[in-house]
């Protein structure tokens, strides 16, 4: 990384109040983001990964609180922007494409007309310059015919082609940061594929910096320069893709990427990692990882865990690392 | 595409049919079955039994209950629905004259109570809990728990006995103004077709009231409904989706969640408006609206079988119709019902 960092998270907290309590999703998150760089963030289902990115857009749940922590786009925080500054970025700098593309997109606009309400809003065009720039995009996302499909709504289109036309409105108004919350969930194989081709092209081309939120480490690994792991709303470890499956720090990246299928090991030979994620209720030891961890030592429910770093740009939060 | 809508047309008013000819059917029974005798009512208190049985017999009421019914069935086939007992006219001819005045009535109470409800649902769907939320609950609940009769004599005690602002409630012009030449039926829009401001203000205030009267009435499902719907699709996907994109808090909220939280609005409003026709026979009583509500009132305590069959036949054609039209602009709002009609 050099110069100053696109995204700079820093000691992020949040919680949400529920009715049985006050749920801590997310701890002392730290992660930064270089310009043009693409940032993997993988984790079980309920490690945070979502919603540190929808706190990052500022589109949390209304009962979402952040107790401490800075967001910092280009330097601007973005938890404290006022909401019209907030908008002003949203679509514009920052984008952000979803899991189930086919309700992600409203059901009852025509596609084209979605691009366009971005375009319009962002892009101080006129109505007729916005449709010809939402036909251009639906063709830049490779979608066929895309004169024709501007007017079609999402229901007549295919859960990829939703994908494709849910990037194209991400990537209308050219933002420096995209971020995709498991782009590829519930898409089959070729598609999923193709996507996050797409996705991959696009992002070079523009020079635009991605995080993939993703489950799927082999799918991180193939399309990101760095990862961060997360669980139970920590961040336990970041670093280059390379590194972090050579010499993973964490016992729970180690598990991670040994439970992912790969050629040459059987389905039978992968190992599932012991446990479940915390009741992130009530009070948490330090390590969240501690009670389904074969390394826990006293030393580990001791006192305040802080992330280091293990290596040059490799951080790990393990008081015992590997 | 374009084609399709006629064609649905067609399929569900041939489907309305049986419907319609049970209510034909229903009608008729239940008339016959009513307390009360048609014949001793028009003979009067001093007739004779003799002469209750000569008009029993000249009304054909003596004959069999089949041969009373095949006889209406051939009437109704010609357009034919018998005559008032009461009046002496054509029902039906009574009934077309009447009809625009209910019609006008019931969609200036839904037209009030969408302008109250809608509003009133979306302040409270997108700040669930707080002061506007159950201020809206408790508007709606009362509106719905007070008898129309009631609100009405309290509207009309309150604004014209207390305060003088409404007119007397004394049907649909003020006794000075004089009704404009008849176009659609609509005083409000014949008085203005005619550019007869005089009567179009006395319609307008007369109005006013009888249409408060009913519209509160219809408050109530249709904010709840819109409420629940509001509150459904401002937590889906796809106003994430537009958050995300920086489009305006307005255009999130109008554009892209209210028209979608409007589609099972659009249904509420079939039944709202059937409600509205129901409760239109006692505000109707209450303002001496010309209507097809009195009518019908007046002729259900003079037992006249023709007009009461009349106005049920009616209500329910309106009511197959409204319901189509409601498929219709469903169809225009949804892309998505397109394809299975």
């Amino acid at each position: 990384m050099t110069g100053t960092p696109l995204l700079d998270i820093d000691g992020l907290s949040l919680s949400f109040r529920t009715r049985t309590g006050t749920v801590k999703a997310l701890e002392a998150v730290t992660l930064s983001l270089a310009k043009g760089e693409t940032l993997g963030v993988v984790g079980e289902s309920g490690s945070g990964k979502s919603v540190l990115s929808f706190a990052v857009m500022g589109i949390s749940d209304p009962a979402a609180t952040v107790t401490a922590g800075r967001v910092l786009f280009e330097g601007q925080d973005l938890l404290t922007a006022s909401s019209k500054d907030l908008n002003a970025l949203r679509g514009a700098e920052m984008a952000m494409i979803f899991q189930n593309p086919r309700v992600a997109l409203n059901p009852i606009r025509p596609v084209g007309r979605q691009i366009e309400d971005v375009l319009l809003r962002h892009a101080g065009l006129t109505r007729a310059e916005a449709r010809e720039r939402a036909v251009e995009m639906l063709r830049r996302v490779r979608i066929p015919d895309p004169q024709r499909r501007a007017n079609a709504y999402p229901f007549e289109m295919s859960g990829g082609m939703c994908q494709r036309v849910m990037i194209a409105l991400a990537l209308a108004c050219s933002p420096k940061l995209l971020i995709a919350d498991e782009p590829t969930t519930g898409l089959d194989v070729t598609t999923q594929a193709a996507i996050m081709d797409l996705v991959d092209d696009l992002a070079k081309e523009t020079q635009m910096a991605t995080i993939l939120i993703t489950h799927d480490l082999g799918l991180a690994a193939q399309h990101c320069d760095r990862i961060a792991v997360m669980h139970a709303g920590h961040v336990v470890e970041v670093a280059p893709t390379a590194e972090l499956f050579a010499a993973p720090r964490h016992p729970y990246t180690a598990r991670l990427i040994a439970t992912t299928p790969r050629p040459g090991v059987t389905l039978d030979a992968l190992e599932p990692i012991p446990g479940m994620l915390p009741d992130l209720r009530g009070t948490l030891p330090p390590c969240r990882y501690a009670a389904r961890c074969g390394r826990r030592e006293p030393v580990c429910d001791g006192g305040a865990l802080a992330a280091h770093l293990a290596a040059p740009a490799h951080s790990v939060l393990c008081a015992r690392p590997l | 595409m374009a084609s399709s809508v006629p064609r649905m047309v067609g399929r569900r008013l041939l489907a309305a049919l049986p419907s319609i000819v049970a209510v034909v059917v229903v009608t008729f029974l239940l008339t016959r079955a009513l307390p009360g005798d048609p014949a001793a009512f028009f003979a009067g208190p001093a007739a004779t039994p003799e002469a209750v049985e000569a008009i029993r017999h000249s009304l054909g009421l003596d004959r069999p209950l089949p041969v009373q019914f095949a006889s209406y069935v051939a009437g109704l086939a010609r357009g034919d629905f018998g005559t008032s007992l009461t009046t002496g006219q054509p029902v039906g001819a009574e009934i077309l004259q009447r009809l625009p005045a209910s019609v006008e009535l019931t969609l200036a109470g839904l037209v009030l109570a969408l302008l109250i409800a809608v509003p009133l649902g979306v302040a409270a769907a997108t700040r669930p809990g707080s002061w506007i939320d159950h201020g809206a609950r408790v508007v709606s609940t009362a509106g719905v728990s007070l008898p129309v009769f009631f609100t009405g004599l309290l509207a009309t005690y309150v604004f014209y006995y207390l305060l003088g602002w409404a007119p007397a409630p004394m049907g649909r012009l003020d006794l000075f103004a004089t009704a404009p030449p008849t176009v659609t039926g609509f005083y409000l829009i014949d008085s203005l077709l005619a550019r007869d401001l005089e009567a179009f203000r006395s319609a307008f205030a007369q109005l006013v009231l009888p249409a408060l009267t009913l519209g509160l009435f219809a408050v109530a499902p249709i904010a709840r409904m819109t409420r629940a719907s509001m509150l459904g699709v401002l937590s889906s996907d796809f106003i994430r989706t537009a958050r995300a994109s920086g489009l305006s808090s307005g255009k999130v909220l109008f554009a892209y969640a209210l028209r979608n939280a409007l589609l099972p609005v659009v249904t509420t409003m079939g039944m709202v408006f059937s409600f509205l026709l129901g409760a239109n026979v006692l505000v109707e009583k209450v303002f001496a609206w010309p209507g097809i509500g009195s009518y019908a009132i007046e002729s259900l305590i003079a037992s006249d079988y023709a007009p009461v069959q009349g106005f049920i036949l009616t209500m329910a054609i309106l009511y197959v119709l409204l319901n189509l039209l409601i498929d219709v602009l469903y169809g225009l709002i949804d892309p998505r019902v397109r394809i299975d009609a």
